[in-house]
């Protein structure tokens, strides 16, 4: 029987995955923010399982406001990279911090 | 049945997590992330979550997945000189996440030791009997949660008019560089002038 630690171990080993794919790809800003995704996708699933395994739906409506929130979170930092990019000429973040001023 | 099909879902996210941060191209990177989108959708229907299955897939997949692989396709990048310091921050990521998971291992490690309680729900959001998961979420989200639910749009709307507002670019004349006033408005008088310099001396342009 599949209990409510399967999910917490399959959510925790993709969380890892995520915060590993941040540190790993720190030049290419798009695979840091499928990172992000991962993370949130991970956060999402353990909303989800406490939230079925404890009977109380609190669980995946928050998981839906997080799902807001990655999906504004996504937009915009899209839409910052292609600025970036345009003004730029390229994506590599080590050197954003010429950004300022 | 059910735990062959946890495992598979499992097995797949976390297979397909694991190439999106380590494939060479972020197209595929893209393609991977779908993939764990859709296995991580069966996990929730697994647990009968399965409005939030269907709101994944169509808000994932079918909207930032393909915004992801919209702005992939659409700049121009060099990425074999993106990954020049993927070995080199290798030992420090590693190390965190081995910390991270040590962490969460332990964490969980206590729960099964008895050491944590979930707590118990008070019942205000327990799911309505003989109703669906997404008309139980329904009445949730329409009556204890409308004001946040409200929110979740206000949200959603600045994020669309602040990506608008940021790509944005003022259009440029239509028709090339012709200012056609600035040309009705040109006289000879203006157009022309006759200089008659002096031996030697240069004309002012």
């Amino acid at each position: 029987m599949i209990g409510i630690e399967h999910y917490v171990v399959v959510s925790s080993i993709l969380f890892v995955l995520g915060v590993l794919g941040i540190f790993m790809n720190r030049k290419n800003i798009i695979i840091i923010l499928m990172a992000i995704e991962l993370i949130l996708l991970s956060v999402n699933l353990n909303l989800v399982a406490f939230s079925a395994y404890l009977g109380d739906l609190t669980g995946q409506v928050f998981a839906m406001f997080v799902l807001t929130v990655a999906a504004a979170e996504a937009a915009i930092g899209l839409a910052i990279l292609v600025i970036y990019f345009r003004s730029r000429g390229t994506i590599a973040v080590d050197d954003v911090n010429r950004m300022k001023g | 049945m059910t735990v062959f099909a946890f495992y598979l879902f499992a097995a797949l996210m976390i297979a397909s997590g694991a190439l999106t941060i380590f494939a060479r191209n972020p197209v595929h990177s893209v393609l991977w992330l779908i993939l764990a989108f859709f296995n991580a959708a069966g996990l929730m229907v697994l647990v009968g979550a399965e409005f939030l299955a269907m709101l994944l897939v169509v808000v994932y997949v079918g909207a930032v997945a393909v915004l992801f692989l919209f702005v992939v396709m659409m700049l121009n990048i060099d990425f074999a000189e993106m990954r020049a310091g993927f070995m080199k921050n290798a030992p420090l990521g590693v190390a965190i996440a081995v910390i991270l998971l040590a962490e969460l291992v332990l964490g969980i490690g206590a729960y099964r030791a008895g050491a944590l309680d979930l707590g118990t729900p008070d019942g205000s959001a327990a799911p309505l009997v003989g109703e669906s998961n997404i008309e139980s979420i329904g009445a949730l989200l329409y009556g204890n949660y409308l004001f946040l639910f409200e929110t979740a749009g206000i949200i959603l709307l600045v994020a669309m008019i602040g990506a608008i507002v940021l790509t944005h670019r003022a259009p440029t004349n239509p028709r090339g560089h012709q200012n056609i006033a600035k040309q009705n408005a040109r006289n000879p008088k203006e157009a022309t002038h006759n200089v008659s310099p002096e031996v030697g001396k240069g004309v002012e342009l």
